[in-house]
């Protein structure tokens, strides 16, 4: 075996490791976090009022929350406009890449093959509107941390490689497949030969091993905020807060 | 100070638009309201309301263990402050970055103030990634104490905030931390501490107390000719009323209104010396004093052997009363249902037709109608006073539509903000509201909350806005036929 391939060996079990750790990292972060929220008691009922007055109505106001934004419509249509387009392409890119991660190919994503395909033209649009929104703005600019604009530089900078790999630098199909049902069958093979699938497959390792540890909470956190996954009933039946203290009343009387 | 007396710039123009009111968002001013504090605490308030009567040793330390402590035990906060997305949606719906532009009255970055602390002990990735971190220190606390206390914990930030984020829940952390490590305003314990001793937020003893309701049922008999009782300590009576004290003291026709009511219904009722406030300025403080408080509402119901408890024309106290089953109750020794406002109470005997009114008797004023924050955004009675206010009156007008209801603007001192030294915060947050009502052209701004009661006519003084402002039970009271 000379250097060049032993350097490559390295390399690919190098890649293989960060990609077993990077999936650890994202579903037992992930779970852990929501399950803690899930553990934290509500002590009172703060349900934003008026709020749905029984249990469906509360799943609507939560799936309603989860898919078209309202509270954002009210709040600024422009952003919303970025946001809902961010988080919809987002949402068609990743079920146009099941197809490389689940065999056979579900019907679903192939009649979805269609739209998906655009979602990656369209998704640097409002990410790079998010971008520019956060630097342009003076209120945004004094809020933002080092991660806001990170988060979207990763994105923008995984969307751009994915691009490159589908289009310009294209790379081996059946490679690329080979290579993460390998993964998924805990019996992994060495990765494609291809730079810019590496740098995408990298970069999408670290976007996973961050998820859990930042904001992209949001994206399960938003099932856990008491005040729009409650039933508007505050008075009728008694609501317990689990941890409710004794306090001496005897003073002053 | 010459700034701060001229915040919001005067170049601003508030106009009224076929969408609303048109609400121009002020330049970001760093600092601007940065010296507008409260008085601090007093020992002797301190010690009366079971908080530290100076800075505890090791503070910084204390501090993080109860920021600890209430992330295990508030899911609202542990989640609210992992999950922001710092987008600013909610940066120009605050009344208070409205009026000052102070960019830390921005909800998110009045929620940084917290979150900063947070990541630093407790976020070590985020830290690594860059975000803003920082030690608990003095200048922390001194920036907590500044802007905790300018905000009202109105909550309408969290309407438009796409994962409904309560800045309340974070202030209201924030502020029991302080108060824990022996650090809080004047206002809050002094109001708190007073409860304990005299009953009542203002401190009316008593006697006083009494006093004043002979007082009120001899002008009743003046002005109706009907020998209408203010009941004080009456044991056996059907409804305890729990109002704001102010009622009792400087909102006397809301008081006397309520007298008329329960004449004209032939309920009996009793007010006590004991619990006669319905406020809970526990709830700007801490979950101990918010709970003692209340319980002393329930105590009194139970000494006096009532039947049910009312409460009475206030807003924050109507945030309170709704946690009552969950902090004392449960209140089964009560007949449902219950908790009551005052206003679903009226409205619903309203609807029965149990009143005789003469609608015509408040012809001489075009009411508009304030929704408290506590009233609409925590407490669910949007329709309710509004109720009220078509039964009494012809000429109802309402406030641009992103003004009210679930987005109504904070009067400007709710949340414990009510105190003197805040007079330039406080016009500056009452300003929205004041604009709001000008493009309305009304001469009776009805309100069902003591706060906004003496907030509001101080206000629009300020703002050169010709209403009165007064009770909605007070229109009832005016076209009550007796």
């Amino acid at each position: 075996m000379n250097d060049a391939a032993m350097i490559w060996n390295l390399f690919a079990g190098v890649l293989i490791g960060l990609a077993y750790l990077s999936a650890f990292a994202f579903v037992a972060g992930l779970t852990l976090r929501l399950f803690l929220y899930f553990k934290t008691p509500v002590p009172l009922k703060i349900v934003q009022t008026p709020g749905p007055k029984n249990a469906p109505g509360v799943l609507a106001r939560m799936a309603g929350d989860a898919l078209i934004f309202p509270n954002l419509f009210q709040a600024d249509k422009a952003l919303w406009l970025g946001a809902w387009l961010f988080h919809a392409c987002l949402l068609l890119i990743f079920v146009r890449h099941s197809r490389y991660f689940l065999y056979p190919v579900p019907e679903l994503v192939i009649d979805w093959q269609a739209i998906s395909i655009y979602a990656g033209f369209l998704f640097p649009i409002p990410a790079l509107y998010l971008l520019w929104r956060r630097m342009a703005s003076a209120r945004v600019l004094f809020v933002s941390g080092l991660p806001d604009f990170g988060v979207l530089i990763l994105l923008t900078a995984i969307a751009a490689t994915g691009m490159l790999v589908n289009y310009y630098a294209r790379a081996y199909l059946v490679d690329v497949k080979a290579f993460i049902l390998g993964l998924l069958t805990l019996t992994p093979v060495a990765p494609p030969q291809h730079p810019v699938f590496i740098a995408h497959f990298i970069l999408v390792c670290l976007l996973l091993i961050y998820f859990p540890f930042s904001k992209l909470l949001h994206a399960g956190g938003i099932f856990f905020s008491p005040t729009r996954n409650q039933i508007d009933n505050v008075l009728y039946p008694r609501y317990v807060n689990p941890w409710n203290e004794e306090v001496r009343i005897d003073q002053n009387r | 100070m010459t700034k701060i007396a001229n915040f919001p710039p005067a170049t601003l123009e508030w106009k009224k638009t076929n969408r609303g009111l048109h609400i121009p968002v002020p330049e970001m001013d760093e600092h601007a309201s940065a010296p507008l504090t409260c008085y601090p605490c007093k020992a002797k308030d301190m010690q009366a309301i079971a908080l530290p009567t100076a800075r505890v040793p090791q503070w910084e330390t204390r501090a993080v263990e109860k920021l600890q402590e209430l992330l295990h035990k508030y899911r609202g906060l542990q989640v609210y402050l992992d999950i922001c997305a710092q987008c600013g949606a909610c940066a120009d719906k605050c009344q208070f970055y409205l009026g000052t532009g102070d960019p830390n009255n921005m909800p998110v970055a009045r929620a940084n103030l917290l979150r900063k602390v947070y990541r630093y002990y407790f976020k070590r990735m985020e830290r690594f990634a860059g975000a803003e971190a920082e030690p608990f220190n003095e200048e922390v606390l001194r920036e907590w104490y500044t802007y905790f206390y300018q905000c009202s914990e109105c909550r309408r930030c969290s309407v438009f905030c796409p994962y409904g984020i309560d800045t309340a829940e974070i202030t209201m952390a924030a502020r029991e931390i302080m108060a824990a490590i022996g650090v809080a305003t004047k206002y809050v314990t002094e109001v708190v501490a007073k409860v304990y001793e005299r009953g009542n937020n203002l401190g009316i003893p008593g006697p006083a107390w009494i006093d004043n309701c002979q007082f009120l049922e001899e002008e009743l008999k003046a002005e109706t000719g009907k020998d209408i009782r203010m009941p004080v300590d009456e044991v056996g009576a059907d409804v305890l009323l729990v109002m704001p004290s102010a009622d009792n003291f400087a909102n006397t026709d809301t008081m006397m209104a309520y007298g008329k009511l329960f004449y004209a219904l032939g309920v009996s009722w009793t007010t006590s010396t004991y619990a006669n406030e319905g406020g809970n300025f526990g709830l700007f403080l801490n979950y101990q004093n918010m709970k003692k408080v209340n319980r002393r509402i329930l105590d009194a119901a139970r000494e006096l052997k009532v039947k049910r408890v009312i409460w009475g024309e206030c807003g924050h106290a109507w945030r309170a009363a709704i946690y009552t089953n969950t902090l004392n109750g449960p209140m089964d020794f009560l007949d449902p249902p219950h908790p009551v406002h005052i206003c679903q109470f009226t409205a619903d005997l309203i609807q029965r037709g149990a009143f005789k009114i003469d609608k015509t008797a408040n012809d001489d004023v075009l009411v508009t109608y304030h929704d408290p924050c506590n009233v609409a955004r925590a407490g669910s009675l949007l329709e309710e006073p509004r109720a009220m206010i078509r039964a009494t009156c012809n000429k109802f007008v309402e406030m641009p539509a992103n003004t009210i209801r679930e987005k109504t603007f904070c009067c400007g001192a709710g949340g414990g903000l009510l105190t003197d030294e805040l007079m330039p915060i406080r016009m500056a947050g009452g300003k929205p509201r004041a604009e709001a009502c000008r493009a309305t052209g009304a001469t009776y701004l009805a309100t069902p909350c003591a706060i906004c009661k003496a907030q509001l006519p101080e206000v629009m003084k300020h703002w050169n806005v010709g209403v009165k402002v007064g009770g909605v039970h007070d229109l009832l009271s005016k076209a009550m036929i007796l």
